[in-house]
């Protein structure tokens, strides 16, 4: 397929229908609101549902029921948003639901403001609702990433049962770049779902969508169960690019549209004879460990690059657990650091300046 | 001889978790009954509230989905438009429907949602234990209210049936009670032409049945129907609210 | 000739039925404890019994079949 000149919040948008969504609902909030508007455009033409709820929480609500009747179900929102999402996010795990959810990251806390942050990565990996549980996050750094994350988000959802996220910020959903859209989904339901609460048409017992287990020891092993299940991903599913990584002295590590910023300053170094390089996490949870694992021999420091005041380099620090020294820039309220502020931070680390 | 009265066949053979004379039971089996008698099982969805009836799913043998506290038309507007030949019902406490669910309860009727909802208004938050309800009376006594509900402090109790009579989404919005063999039979007529509006795509269809809490009024079974009878009719008139399909109130 | 029939391991002992009962039949039992520590309803005199079901109708927990 040709490629297409593309805002990022619609070519998402855009692919989340061709892997088969036809059940979006939304609440208008900065800066997704291109991502509801070109479902609620598109769906009545493909026979597919877009709704306005009355609020996220209504959104998600309504993600768990069409999810709960067996079809691919999409929210989208901002910051403040999926913190009223939360409680439905917890809920989708609780029950075993898959769906896809949609963080278009703005500054925070509070009504914080609406330029682009990356201040969601605790909430998104470590607490998005109350319980034991994860979520998958993807994080693109591209628009042609963010299209080719969703039609993966749909499928591990699906796969794993459970709600993925895709944290993606301000600027990737605002940025227009060229992408090349995949073939589409055949069907809105790609694969069986026995489990789901859409008639029993008199042929099978009911089935019962539900988070409740009021015997300590039922919950405990359900809990545990699903926790299995998050090894595996954890096994399976780690996603990275890498860029320059094999003889680099300086690794810097940083996800969506920091890791931009860092590849330019990796460059940068490079031309100064620092030998700098980057990974860039892709998947947020499952934490890409293993792909840090393999240059902490050879790396002399890791910089954590990343537009809050530090929440990543928490898991680079688990990843690295005292062996190398781990060192974090950021810039947080809606900033994207410039090249030249990470490439200061790189000189930092070489000893370069005082 | 035949049988002329049993357990419905949309009521799995499990025994209620309710305590002794609370009428859920009764009203659970109007909603089986209903099911039975319009032969909808097979694509009837049900979505459980938070509250005493939150185990519901144990006992409707159609598909059944719990939801969040107070969400449960969101969850029942998903279902619904995931597969609109299903049909679709809530059954809600009014805890979760009046108060945490507000808004999920009034947007639903705006957007005329071809759902159905049972709402139980027992005045009272139940399962926790006895709490002011949204529906509690002025005076009422609760565990939260321990010297009575004080309207000028606490505000005045909601009656939900009159105001989604004011929205255009909604169909149908009757109260009714369970409190005697009559009221019972009204009940069954009420929630089974909310259903049937539903199958008639006709838009949002709400059954409000007043009912009882014996342990937490602290009454035996019977005073509590006298308390019903006595305290809740009065604020919460029985009758059709809205009826597009009929006259109105 | 009519039959209530209630199924005791399901009654709750709230006597909602008893007092629904037009002919005055129905009783909880004064001797009986069910498996839920409840005392169960008992009919007193089927002979009297219409077959009406309002004991059924108030029935919370769908205890009483009844047949006529």
């Amino acid at each position: 397929m040709a490629k297409v000149l593309m805002k990022g919040n619609e070519a998402l948008a855009e692919a989340a229908i061709m892997a088969g969504c036809r059940h979006f609902f939304g609440y208008p909030i900065t800066p997704q609101t291109e991502l509801a508007a070109y479902m609620a455009k598109k769906m009545p033409k493909i026979g597919g549902v877009y709704l306005q709820a009355e609020s996220e929480i209504a959104a998600i609500n309504m993600v768990l029921g069409a999810s709960a009747a067996g079809k691919r179900a999409m929210t989208s929102s901002s910051s403040p948003g999926i913190s009223l999402k939360s409680e439905g996010i917890s809920y989708i795990a609780g029950s075993d639901l898959p769906a896809v959810i949609v963080n278009v990251q703005r500054g925070g806390p509070g009504l914080g403001g609406i330029q682009p942050s990356q201040a969601d990565y605790w909430q998104a990996t470590r607490a998005t609702g109350h319980g034991d549980f994860h979520l998958m996050v993807y994080a693109p750094s591209t628009v042609q990433e963010m299209t080719d994350l969703v039609a993966l988000a749909f499928d591990n959802a699906d796969k794993y049962r459970m709600p993925v996220m895709i944290l993606s910020d301000g600027m990737l959903g605002q940025m227009m770049e060229p992408v090349e859209l995949k073939t589409a989904n055949a069907t809105d339901c790609p694969i069986e779902k026995p489990w789901a609460a859409c008639g029993h048409r008199n042929s099978r017992p009911h089935n019962v969508i539900n988070s409740l287990y009021l015997t300590p020891q039922a919950l405990e092993e359900l809990v545990k169960k699903r926790y299995e299940k998050y090894e595996v991903i954890k096994k399976e599913e780690q996603m990275a690019d890498e860029y320059l990584t094999d003889d680099a002295d300086i690794i810097l590590v940083a996800y969506g549209a920091s890791s931009r910023i860092c590849r330019t300053a990796v460059n940068t170094a490079r031309k100064e004879g620092i030998k700098a390089g980057l990974i860039r996490p892709i998947t947020l949870w499952p934490y890409p460990a293993k792909y840090i694992e393999k240059h902490i021999a050879h790396a002399k420091a890791f910089l954590c690059v990343e537009m809050s005041m530090g929440q990543m380099v928490d898991d680079v620090r688990l990843c690295v657990n005292g062996r190398k020294p781990v060192a974090f820039y950021g810039r947080t309220g809606g900033i994207i650091p410039a090249p030249d502020e990470v490439l200061n931070e790189i000189r930092k680390l070489t000893g370069g300046v005082k | 001889m035949a049988v002329v009265f049993q357990k419905p066949q949309a009521l799995l053979d499990v025994p209620f978790t309710y305590c002794p004379g609370c009428t859920h039971g009764i009203i659970h089996r109007l909603v089986a009954e209903t099911i039975d008698e319009l032969g909808i099982e097979g694509h009837t969805v049900g979505v459980a509230p938070v509250g005493c009836s939150v185990m519901n799913y144990n006992f409707f043998a159609c598909d059944m989905v719990q939801a969040p506290h107070g969400r449960a038309p969101a969850v029942a507007t998903g279902l619904k438009r995931a597969i609109p030949e299903n049909i679709v019902f809530t059954y809600q406490g009014d805890g979760d429907l009046a108060a945490i669910g507000t808004a999920e309860t009034v947007h639903a009727a705006v957007r005329g949602e071809n759902i159905t909802v049972v709402f139980v208004n027992n005045a009272i938050y139940g399962m926790t234990g006895g709490q002011m309800a949204p529906t509690s009376l002025p005076n009422q006594v609760t565990q939260t209210t321990p010297y009575g509900r004080d309207t000028s402090y606490s505000g005045h109790p909601i009656r939900v049936c009159e105001m989604l009579a004011t929205l255009e989404g909604t169909a149908l919005a009757q109260r009714v009670s369970v409190d005697n063999v009559k009221n019972v039979q009204n009940a069954k007529k009420a929630i089974k032409k909310a259903f049937t509006y539903q199958i008639e795509k006709r838009g949002f269809s709400i059954v409000e049945v007043l009912s009882t809490c014996p342990t937490n009024w602290g009454l035996d079974a019977q005073e509590s129907l006298q308390w019903l009878r006595d305290n809740m009719i009065p604020y919460y008139p029985l009758g059709v609210y809205k009826d597009v399909g009929g006259t109105t109130k | 000739m009519a039959k209530a029939i209630i199924d005791e391991t399901k009654c709750k002992g709230c006597g909602l039925c008893v007092a629904a009962c037009p002919r005055k039949i129905l009783v909880l039992s004064p001797d009986k404890i069910n498996s839920k520590g409840y005392r169960p309803a008992q009919v007193v005199d089927q002979s009297k019994c219409t077959g009406c079901a309002s004991c059924a109708i108030m029935c919370p927990d769908v205890a009483i079949t009844v047949e006529r």
